[in-house]
């Protein structure tokens, strides 16, 4: 999956000269958290909420109010941004957000801003990857972590005619080995476990019944 | 007449084939256990008609429909896009003609009531409630449950409240009536993650105006009695309470047992005798009494279907059974179940869970609760 195919492509933006007013209205008039910064049409910069929220206590004493009001987006901006290419693969871009510690990401190509990548899009992918698209039951086989046994197991599925929605392989806490995490679209997976288990792995879910 | 009994013989065509488990013998079995007990009487049955294409065309695309009758015909195509000649719903002779009757029965059931001739009317052929619009799913083809609750909407204007036991998720209604806030499902199954179809989070609430009328309440794999009545007694009461519907649909399959082999919880008699008793007091303090029951899971079909269907319906008859089923109903069936058929009507093992689960079901009955805003 690349940042293109997850990306918010509606962008809202401030300009370096806007007054820092007028970037807090947008803020609380759009209900969002991060506003790329322009110049002209190049990508200059990122004003979030934080970085209000930071200066705030210096700032917003009555004495200031005025200096406020003249505080121009361009000197409280982050520069240059940390930005995401639209080929990205969305695990880089994740990454990238989890080790600057920010919450979102301006899309740039060929020097144009083309979209934003948020904290909340990353997470809506992560609940459409570990979720459940379509009516499928849970299948959860512990292999030993060497080529070939993912198809062995997809095989015995094929086999039973059984259409495979998803899989997830993710390392086993068994020294070695591998679970294979599928959901398949059966409301009955008994036969496919019974046939999985006589080719010697070991089925964790569904479980024996007593 | 207080209570009907929808039945017909005829109810045996839905079947999907000698090894599959859905076994319609499981409603011949439960009759006949009904009337040797002396719980039921022959002028309390109704036989059904097969439901119209009209009708099924409320909640089924036209195209689907078609499709169905033409498999049943002997037709051969690729129709797993519409779910059908698949693993779980393999083509069988007639089967639009066995489909209708189900939808039919319910029918009849939501008709009885509506009008007034009776206060509970049963129809345990139904309850299909994974069917979708243009897809079969989970054994079910039609939808039963959905061309029901369509019928009174349309035709008898009644705010619906649909409560669904079965320990699978009941998608196929909850989708049908996402946006609608004349018509509550109420789902209290085993958690997706685990079990079939995979829907039914607390996160599920409705969608447009229909938000917050459909509820969710996933316990975890191996609930018991215990836990399982904390958790209905904490949701259905409270949100059935503050709908206030017309009338209540309650699709009460029994593969929640411990015994059934397709879900991983742990219900016994226990449960099931509560829930029952619950809603159908429930129906005399909301809506007149009006209530319809159905159907659905249920894979042990000697051991437990029977029992928990008679069960119930003696709770809706208001009649008591005797503590064992009859020596002339095991010695009927004694040929074809492959073990001892059950003495007791109730069940005196009571699996006690090993795994502590009641925390996690508290914590998600809280969190539902937090998020059902109109209660
Ligand atoms: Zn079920």
């Amino acid at each position: 999956m690349l940042v293109a195919d997850i990306m918010s492509t509606r962008v809202v933006t401030v300009n370096v000269s806007d007054s820092l007013c007028h970037a807090l209205a947008t803020l609380q008039k759009e209900r969002i958290r991060h506003l790329p910064v322009l110049d002209g049409d190049r990508l200059a910069g990122i004003l979030t909420d934080r970085d209000l929220r930071d200066m705030s206590p210096a700032v917003l004493r009555e004495e200031n109010i005025e200096r406020l009001s003249k505080l121009r987006v361009g000197e409280v901006m982050k520069s240059p941004p940390i930005t995401a290419h639209p080929l990205d693969p969305v695990e880089d871009a994740a990454r990238l957000m989890y080790v600057h510690r920010i919450g979102c990401l301006p899309v740039v190509k060929e020097g144009a801003l083309v979209g934003i990548l948020t904290e909340t899009d990353i997470l809506r992918c992560l609940v459409e990857l570990m979720g459940v698209s379509r009516p499928s039951s849970r299948l959860e086989v512990v292999v030993p972590d060497t080529p070939g046994h993912l198809a062995s197991v997809a095989s015995v599925i094929r086999d039973f005619g059984v259409n495979i929605i998803s899989v997830i392989t993710p390392a086993s806490k068994k020294e070695g080995f591998r679970s294979l995490v599928f959901r398949i679209a059966t409301i009955d997976p008994r036969q496919i476990k019974q046939a999985v288990t006589a080719l010697g792995y070991e089925v964790i879910w569904p479980p024996d019944k007593r | 007449m207080k209570a009907a009994y929808i039945h017909s013989e005829r109810f045996l065509s839905y079947r999907f084939g000698k090894e599959h488990p859905f076994n319609p013998l499981r409603l011949e079995l439960a009759r006949s256990l009904m009337t040797d007990m002396g719980l039921l009487f022959p002028q309390e049955i109704i036989l059904p008609r097969p439901a119209s294409e009209r009708l099924l065309r409320t909640v089924h695309s036209p195209q689907y429909v078609n499709i169905v009758k033409r498999l049943g015909q002997g037709e051969k195509m690729d129709a797993s896009l519409f779910g059908l000649g698949t693993e779980d719903n393999p083509v069988f002779p007639d089967m639009h003609r066995a489909g209708s009757l189900v939808v039919g029965a319910t029918i009849r059931a939501c008709a009885a009531v509506a009008r007034g001739l009776v206060l509970h009317a049963v129809n345990l052929a139904g309850g299909l409630h994974h069917a979708h619009r243009a897809c079969a799913s989970g054994f079910c083809i039609y939808n039963d449950i959905s061309v029901g609750i369509r019928l009174l909407r349309r035709h008898y204007r009644m705010r619906v409240a649909y409560v669904d036991l079965d320990a699978h998720h009941g998608d196929g209604v909850q989708w049908e009536f996402y946006d609608d806030p004349d018509v509550l499902t109420l789902s209290i199954h085993e958690n997706g993650r685990y079990l079939f179809p995979g829907s039914g989070g607390i996160h599920e609430l409705g969608e447009g105006p229909g938000l917050g009328f459909s509820v969710n309440v996933p316990v975890e794999p191996f609930t018991d009695d215990e836990s399982w009545i904390w958790c209905f007694d904490s949701v259905v009461p409270r949100v059935l309470s503050s709908f206030r519907p017309d009338i209540i649909v309650l699709q009460f399959g029994c593969d929640a047992h411990y015994l059934d082999p397709l879900s991983h919880l742990s219900l016994t008699s226990t449960a099931f005798i509560h829930a029952a008793r619950s809603i159908h007091q429930l129906s005399h303090r909301l809506c007149a009494g009006r209530l319809v029951v159905l159907g659905g899971g249920g894979y042990d079909v000697f051991s437990v279907v029977p029992r928990i269907w008679t069960l119930l319906w003696a709770e809706l008859s208001d009649r008591i059974p005797t503590p064992d089923t009859p020596p002339d109903w095991r010695a009927r069936w004694r040929g074809i179940s492959p073990l001892p058929l059950p003495v007791r009507l109730r069940d005196e093992n009571t699996p006690k869970c090993q795994v502590p689960v009641f925390e996690v079901n508290r914590l998600t009955v809280a969190r539902l609760l937090d998020s059902l805003h109109w209660l």
